[in-house]
């Protein structure tokens, strides 16, 4: 299974997680949790997704993301699991 | 499974404490183009470098994009290049063309610096070792890219003086030669002691004779990163000091270690090492000067300061090497006076001095490093300030290297600006007093007593 983080982080708005969600179901990213608060009027999301699935370059994924980010005003990073897995854990 | 307070933490390092993996550096060996026509020779070498690293640049984006860190530099070192050229150099001149084919076969594949135009002669130098030292000035004047370094000693055989003599001369030269751009040219140009084969960071990297075709080494950085997290230990011992440097340092090192090891896949060449260093930029928040004063000096350079910086580099070592699967180069704290703000600022104050500077060399990996100081100071003393660095190496059985800018032009107090990751400087003052009659014998300095180990 190939993992992939996505954090959303922004001004709160109508139908962030929808929008977000969407994009990962039409490319066929499955996912396998989600923590979200609302920390003083901000946004803070965490997807972790299996992109195992992904017709695309991974790369091309992070472009799409972070241009739908721009969509809803909100910033989105898309990351490989690898970089946090590495750091955080022996 | 990974959670949200660790994606955080990791992402808040990238964005906000400059956390980045600062070089990947492809290793070429150029030992399989000698030849003793130099136009054949400067075509093999052309075509060896543009083939091996031909993907280099893209593979670091594909990198830096899917995980989302960012790798400052893509690299090149190469073999000696007083070694290759050997056969077919016969004057300095034959040698600025390898260099200008190095500088090409660099633009051709994208990246800004390429290193190994170096001399081994730690021991004695040979006729084709002379030219190539002796036509540094005029290669660093012409190129672009192109990095310099001299080893002109070791612990096993001791400083070679007449190296030592014509490396003063050569920085000199060097400066003269590009005096237009602030004796830039000065920034590209690293006298060693003890040398390390496998070192990624610039100016210094070249590829030693025992490495292979060609490898994969990877530099890492984090200053901001391990002054951000001593932020949180304001006030307590050493014990928890130490702690917190050593568990920061693992966490930067891992992500070196799983770049290296993805680059290393991707282009189907061999992981080298990680290299521990914490190198600094001029940027905000990504200074070692920073980490010292946040241990507790109010300035670096006061008393305390070499203490404090042993402390620092052998708990970011102590840390780092359980994080990688091999390290080496230079792994230490880097201290370079115009690539970060922290000592800008200290040698403005008055607190930091070039002597301060040359003690602190002696507890970390590199020397005295992008430090302007007068344009009129004589070779003959920039041979001595050498000699006195090759000693701390020799002695300590570490690598120490001098990369001094003597500005033609410009003297103590004024600034000299290099632009880019290379900073700005401000002249410090030089001991006046003359050593000329002690860099003016010949020979060499006798390894010391503790290298005859077997």
């Amino acid at each position: 299974m190939k993992k992939c983080i996505v954090t959303v982080l922004g001004k709160d708005t109508v139908g962030i997680v929808a929008k977000v969600c969407t994009y990962l179901a039409e490319n066929e990213i499955n996912i396998l949790d989600i923590s979200q608060t609302i920390v003083q009027g901000y946004f803070n999301m965490m997807v972790i997704t299996d992109v195992t699935g992904l017709k695309k370059d991974f790369t091309v994924l992070c472009d799409e993301m972070e241009k739908l980010g721009e969509e809803i005003g909100v910033s989105i990073r898309c990351q490989r699991e690898e970089i946090f897995e590495k750091m955080h854990r022996l | 499974m990974i959670n949200m307070y660790e994606v955080s933490e990791t992402n808040k390092m990238i964005e906000h404490e400059n956390l980045d993996v600062r070089t990947i550096t492809l290793g070429i060996s150029l030992l399989d183009c000698i030849d003793s026509d130099l136009n054949e020779l400067n075509r093999r070498i052309y075509d060896k470098i543009t083939k091996t690293a031909k993907n280099l640049v893209s593979v670091g984006q594909d990198i830096e994009r899917e995980f989302g860190i960012p790798i400052v530099n893509k690299r090149i070192s190469v073999t000696p290049v007083a070694l290759v050229g050997g056969a077919a150099c016969k004057t300095p001149e034959d040698f600025v063309s390898v260099a200008k084919t190095l500088d090409r076969a660099a633009e051709t594949v994208g990246v800004n610096f390429i290193g190994g135009y170096s001399a081994l002669v730690s021991k004695s130098m040979r006729e084709s070792d002379e030219n190539l030292i002796r036509s540094i000035p005029q290669a660093l004047a012409v190129t672009e890219r192109v990095c310099s370094s001299v080893n002109v000693g070791s612990t096993k055989t001791g400083i070679n003086m007449d190296a030592v003599r014509l490396c003063g001369e050569i920085v000199k030269a060097t400066a003269e030669a590009t005096k237009e751009k602030d004796s830039f040219g000065c920034a590209k140009l690293v006298i060693f002691c003890n040398a390390p084969d496998d070192n990624p960071f610039m100016a210094g990297a070249f590829l030693g004779v025992t490495e292979g075709d060609a490898v994969i080494n990877v530099g890492v950085s984090g200053p901001g990163v391990v002054k951000k997290a001593l932020e949180k230990v304001r006030g307590k011992g050493f014990e928890e000091l130490c702690e917190t440097i050593k568990k920061t340092a693992f966490k930067v090192t891992r992500v070196g270690q799983l770049v290296a090891g993805e680059a290393s896949r991707r282009l189907g060449i061999p992981f080298g090492i990680v290299d521990l260093s914490l190198a600094p930029t001029p940027a905000v928040g990504d200074s070692v000067a920073e980490i010292l004063e946040e241990i507790g000096l109010e300035r670096v350079g006061a008393p305390g300061t070499t203490a404090a910086l042993a402390l620092l580099n052998d708990q970011v070592k102590k840390g780092g090497v359980m994080a990688s699967s091999y390290v080496g180069g230079l792994s230490g704290a880097f201290i370079p006076v115009s690539e970060d703000q922290g000592m800008i600022d200290a040698v403005q104050a008055g607190s930091l001095t070039l002597e301060k500077l040359e003690a602190m060399t002696c507890v970390c990996s590199v020397g005295l490093d992008m430090i302007a100081i007068p344009g009129k100071t004589s070779a003959g003393t920039i041979s001595g300030i050498i000699a006195d660095e090759m000693a701390i190496g020799m002695v300590n059985q570490k690598t120490t290297a001098v990369r001094l800018i003597p500005v033609i032009g410009k003297d103590v107090g004024e600034m000299v600006e290099f632009g880019g990751l290379l900073g700005y400087a401000p002249v410090m003052p030089v001991n006046e007093f003359g050593c000329e009659a002690f860099i003016s014998r010949q020979g060499r300095i006798p390894a010391p007593i503790h290298s005859f180990k077997n």
